[in-house]
């Protein structure tokens, strides 16, 4: 029953920018807390609900609009992150299998957290009424909000980059990447810089719990399916922000392509079996961050 | 020691034997050492339902609602002077926990029986150890049939109860070309196996048939595809966290109920809330109680059961009332169990016999009169299709004219009908316990 028609070829390609979009977003937190600071973050996915969580409480006893919760939640969950690095990942910078365990360990104290503040039942986050509409150029269409998601997608890939190589900052997170010793003699505080990287990611893992929120529903455990895409991202990347972006995109164009050839569970299977395939020849990933390698 | 050949040969004889049936050294009677009722002591039972994960948009309140109705049971003298004391599980979505902990409940605690499961996923799962032990589950929500056990009681619609009714419904009202979009388990399946043959029967026109993993969030794809076929409606079997990204997705994406209704099996009031109800408006469920039916008992049982601390999710919906069913079912059984036997001969299985024709009645049956099938176990009911409103709520746009009878091979008649006794297959022969 396939049928392929130029206009349904052009819709699978413009959604695979859309999934890709949401897989960088999700990515991007982790991307920026492993590939600086080496920290295996599984707390990664529980960062995200409470991004969805914060808009929502915001939204619904608050009052606070839309596009508003998405900066707060960032700000939220990055105050949360680093909270939680200075509590307890700042003392395991030189174990990273016991980050592993202890931030598993965070991500269930989280959910369940949330689970005895706003119980198991779902909660939703109401987009504004204009946002639930479609582009339709022909029989080209998109939803509106898809395009919002790719638009903050490449808005935090430029925020990012711009942080990363046009600041001060910027430079003493490269530094203590590549080595962290060599730069400390240099006089940066690298427990500072870890600090600052690790509520980052999580802030940018609060903004992608905000726009989830819409598209998903918000339930304590909704992290959990996430975690799983963004390490995919993050480890077929290689830890850098390039490759993240690439690994992405092409994940997300070919779950897309796949989808609407074959169906959507064969899609993922084929998508999970690719990613296995390049690991076994290219297990550094598509772009090692360098640098000491953990 | 001198071991003769003799000897040798009949030790080897007997241990080979004994390996080879195990059953001869495993106590006879099952009885003696499975669950039963003893006087002055609770009756234990199991709610085995997910109160976490993707499941628990529906499951949570199969809970709530059990333990609702067994604090109503036991406030009103319990059953027979007993009270039931249940023991919760937390089967956190996942299929593992389910098969765990059923043994778990029916080894450890020796419950007389399970109340659990949602999906049929979970249902299978769990089916293989309370037929084992002769342990008995009531299953109290919609299912797609083709199973005959002696351990089941099913308090939800089955297929020909509902689907059958559905796909014409929207055939005549929205026109003949349909796209089927499910989640990726047993159940939809099966379910679009029986719609398919409804929709011939109706003259419909098939478009696309689409599954979605369990718990997946990512209806693009699916979107786009429904798009392109352009059908009059769509017939859904997602359910559980995956059903309200559907629906939302599916407003995000421009489509709207006035022009392509999604005709669910699962969408409830639990799911419309939990989607918001600007996305759940104007599509249509089948299903045999809707909250807003306006009845006496279900006026009282929607009042009482709010008001109570299990109405925290604030809605009722035919999942939840179903279950609540079971519960009476269990209670009328047990009482009628022990009007003909003494406590300790009440077995899971004599309380499963004596569920043959238990009628929960009008007063207390929130959809009104329902009664269990004597030959096997699913329930009668009145089918009904309700449209989702604005605020949530549904209307009732359609109601069978009479009680119809569970048939859980419809759309199998080579395979048999299903008796008390076993599938009774068309050569005459009796088959037990087929899943």
């Amino acid at each position: 029953m396939l049928d392929i028609t130029f206009a349904s070829s052009i819709n699978a390609l413009i959604l695979g920018l859309s999934i890709a979009s949401i897989f960088l977003v999700a990515a991007l937190g982790l991307t920026i807390i492993y590939g600086t600071a080496g920290v295996i973050n599984m707390a990664h996915g529980e960062f995200i609900m409470l991004g969805a969580y914060a808009s929502f409480t915001m939204q619904n006893y608050l009052g606070v609009p839309f596009f508003l919760c998405i900066p707060l939640s960032f700000l939220v969950v990055a105050v949360i992150g680093l909270i939680i690095e200075r509590s307890l990942i700042q003392y395991l910078y030189n174990r990273p299998l016991d980050t592993l365990l202890a931030t598993w360990g965070v991500s269930l104290v989280l959910m369940q957290g949330v689970r005895l503040i706003f119980g198991s039942d779902p909660k939703y986050i109401q987009m504004p009424s204009f946002m639930s509409t479609n582009i339709a150029i022909g029989d080209v269409s998109i939803s509106l909000f898809r395009v919002f998601v790719f638009a903050v997608a490449i808005a935090l890939i430029g925020a990012v980059w711009w942080l990363f190589y046009r600041t001060d900052f910027g430079i003493k997170v490269r530094a203590v990447t590549q080595n962290k010793e060599m730069a400390a003699s240099f006089g940066i505080n690298s427990s500072r810089v870890y600090t600052m990287t690790f509520a980052l990611g999580a802030g940018l893992a609060g903004i992608a719990g905000s726009l989830f929120g819409v598209l998903n529903i918000v339930l304590p455990t909704m992290g959990m399916g996430y975690v799983v895409e963004a390490f995919l991202m993050v480890v077929t990347g290689g830890g850098s922000l390039l490759g993240t972006i690439i690994a992405s995109g092409v994940t997300g164009e070919a779950q897309s392509i796949f989808a609407f050839i074959f169906n959507d569970t064969f899609a993922r299977f084929l998508v999970f079996i690719l990613i296995v395939i390049f690991l076994r020849f290219r297990p550094q990933g598509l772009i090692s961050a360098g640098g000491v390698r953990r | 020691m001198a071991i003769s050949r003799r000897k040798f040969l009949r030790n080897s004889a007997l241990a080979a034997g004994a390996v080879a049936a195990p059953h001869v050294w495993i106590p006879a009677s099952r009885e003696a050492w499975g669950a039963s009722i003893k006087k002055g002591e609770p009756i234990k039972v199991g709610l085995l339902f997910s109160l976490t994960g993707g499941l628990a948009v529906p499951e949570e309140d199969s809970t709530l609602v059990m333990q609702y109705a067994i604090e109503e049971i036991n406030d009103n003298g319990g059953i027979d002077g007993s009270p039931i004391e249940p023991i919760i599980i937390d089967a956190k979505s996942d299929f593992k926990v389910y098969t765990e902990k059923a043994r778990e409940l029916i080894l450890r605690d020796k419950v007389l029986a399970i109340f659990g499961c949602y999906t049929s996923a979970s249902r299978k799962a769990i089916l293989p150890i309370v037929m084992q032990q002769e342990s008995l589950l009531f299953y109290p929500t919609c299912y797609e049939g083709a199973e005959c056990t002696q351990n089941t009681v099913c308090t939800g619609p089955l297929a020909n109860q509902h689907s059958k009714d559905l796909i014409p419904y929207m055939v005549n009202e929205f026109g003949p070309r349909v796209f089927f979009v499910g989640s990726n388990y047993v159940w939809p399946k099966e379910s679009n196996k029986n719609a398919k043959i409804w929709l011939e029967q109706a003259g419909g026109e098939l478009l696309g048939e689409e599954y979605v993993p369990l718990g997946s969030s990512e209806f693009g794809p699916v979107l786009n595809k429904i798009r392109s076929a352009n059908p009059d409606f769509i017939f859904s079997t997602v359910v559980g966290a995956s059903d309200i990204a559907f629906h939302r997705q599916f407003r995000q994406s421009g489509f709207s109920a006035e022009k392509m209704p999604i005709a669910s099996l699962t969408t409830g009031e639990i799911e419309v809330k939990a989607m918001g109800a600007e996305n759940g408006a104007g599509h249509f469920l089948s299903a045999p109680y809707f909250m807003a039916l306006d009845n006496p008992t279900n006026n009282k049982f929607v009042d009482s059961f709010l008001s109570s601390k299990y109405g925290k999710n604030g809605v009722t919906h035919y999942n939840m009332e179903e279950t609540y069913t079971s519960a009476y079912v269990f209670k009328y059984a047990v009482e009628k169990a022990l009007k003909e036997n003494e406590p300790d001969a009440v077995t899971s299985k004599v309380v499963r016999d004596a569920c043959a024709g238990i009628e929960v009645k009008a007063d207390v049956s929130p959809e009104g009169l329902v009664w269990i099938d004597e030959n096997n176990f699913n329930t009668w009911l009145v089918p009904k299709i309700g449209q989702c409103q604005a605020d949530g709520s549904f209307k009732i746009v359609k109601e069978a004219p009479e009680h119809v009878e569970p048939d859980p091979y419809s759309i199998y008649p080579d395979i048999g009908t299903c008796t008390a006794e076993g599938l009774k297959t068309p050569d005459g022969t009796i088959r037990q316990d087929v899943i």
